[in-house]
């Protein structure tokens, strides 16, 4: 199938992005990488009256240091997100959860700023801009406010990204030296998140100092497993530790039941892959 | 209608065209390109996998618009001079395929994963394909085939009369 008609435009500003997004009304949509966009415009799931291009501002793909945080421009591809030395050094769950995400295609095109706006519960992330406490920079004909994690996701596909806003910007705070890790469990290639954990430990001579957890798919929005983390902090990063604070996963979480699973087994899944997660985290 | 000018397989072209054109209608129905094959409704299969600027993309899963400006290889642009690109005659060579209708999508997938890692393991092959889905599941022979041009395109393996694409960059 082809997507239903719509007017095109692709602004070379963000002032020029929010501007057409304002004109076009409540049927104006936004095009990142498109590839979630893409694929719901040709199943006719939407039919926008005007798709506004980001792809013509080249200032939206920059990952840059800015002091004690890493910024990253919501068009930035998945692909240079994962690559980016930046982001290994300072954000490594952020690009051991984009390394994850689709198939090589897909991480070509689709882009950090548009998946976190896309907001699917099984995006795998929102959970590591969760558990980072990532701060969302947006803008409108108002001018620019940011929002915190704990703020942005609040429904499925739904965030605090309002009519006429365009998120252009995601800050990270620098987690150097931290061990990440996102365990990821999905049935076939290219599939969907079931369930995965992310995993941020600051480890300081064996013991867990700092911990933050953030859980894909286990809710309408990523979770952060609060319970996990205040098991963890104070212990020692073990086998047993682990075990132990893995039996709070499920903790303030709604597990949705599905064709790929019901709610009792994402829940049995949380809470072995959450022990796995921070067991490969602290290697 | 919204012009767009894009160089396909070394060629300029400029045309008018619907914003909602698929980049993989273009090609196939514009162009005349129909090396590159569309096989689902879904952005999972790969088979219309073609390289835009150098990188591989599904062009079901972009708008010929938003290719404006770019560079793309198909399937159609990786032969020289008569002369097969390396992972296409490693496709021959290894029986890379059964009905073969996933074939072009996974060499241009393939030939994006060798100019990124020369070397791959079966493993990194096996991820690197993760993109593209063959419904006669003959996996076994296309990563053979991907490792096989690996190593015939390691520097002197075999004489190349030009440069290839994906090559390493």
């Amino acid at each position: 199938m082809i997507p239903a008609k719509f007017d095109y435009v692709r602004p070379t500003s963000v002032e020029e992005a929010v501007t057409a997004l304002r004109d076009g009304g409540e049927d104006a949509k936004i095009l990142a990488g498109g590839q979630s966009l893409l694929p719901v415009l040709r199943l006719r799931m939407a039919a926008p009256s005007v798709v506004i291009d980001l792809g013509g501002i080249p200032e939206l793909r920059r990952i840059a240091e800015d002091g004690d945080r890493i910024a990253i421009g919501a068009m930035a591809a998945h692909h240079d997100v994962m690559r980016d030395d930046l982001v290994k050094q300072h954000v490594s769950l952020l690009g051991q959860a984009t390394e994850t995400v689709a198939d090589p295609q897909v991480r070509h095109r689709g882009t950090l700023g548009g998946a976190l706006a896309h907001a699917d519960p099984a995006g795998d992330l929102g959970a590591a801009a969760l558990a980072l406490d990532a701060e969302f920079v947006i803008l409108g004909a108002d001018g620019t406010r940011v929002v915190p994690a704990a703020e942005f996701f609040t429904d499925y596909f739904t965030t605090a990204i309002g009519e006429a806003e365009i998120l252009t910007q995601i800050r990270f705070p620098k987690y150097t030296g931290w061990k990440t890790h996102y365990e990821k469990f999905n049935r076939t290639a290219q599939a969907w998140s079931m369930v995965a954990i992310a995993v941020a430990l600051k480890v300081d001579g064996g013991t867990i100092s700092e911990a933050r957890i953030g859980l894909t798919n286990m809710g309408s929005t990523p979770i952060r497993a609060t319970g996990v983390e205040q098991a963890l902090v104070g212990q020692a990063a073990g086998k047993d530790v682990a075990k132990a604070a893995a039996e709070h996963v499920t903790e303030g979480t709604h597990a949705p039941s599905d064709a790929d699973a019901a709610a009792d087994y994402r829940e049995h899944l949380a809470k072995v892959l959450t022990g796995r997660a921070v067991l490969t985290a602290v290697g | 209608m919204t012009q767009v000018r894009v160089t396909v397989d070394g060629v300029n072209y400029a045309d008018e065209v619907e914003p909602r054109l698929l980049l993989a209608q273009y090609l196939r129905e514009t162009l005349g390109k129909t090396g590159t094959l569309i096989g689902c409704d879904t952005s999972n299969c790969g088979a219309c996998t073609v390289h835009l600027n150098g990188r591989s993309v599904k062009s079901c899963s972009v708008l010929a618009v938003q290719a404006d400006g770019g560079e793309v290889t198909t399937i159609e642009g990786l032969a020289r001079d008569g002369q097969l690109h390396p992972v296409q005659e490693a496709f021959r060579e290894c029986h890379g395929l059964q009905c073969g209708y996933c074939t072009p999508g996974m060499i241009m997938a393939a030939v994006d994963l060798l100019g990124d890692n020369p070397d791959p393991t079966e493993h990194e092959v096996r991820e690197g394909i993760e993109g593209n889905l063959c419904r006669c599941t003959g996996y076994q022979n296309i990563v053979r085939s991907v490792q096989s041009a690996a190593k015939n395109m390691k520097p002197g393996a075999v004489a190349q009369n030009a440069p290839v694409a994906g090559g390493g960059n």
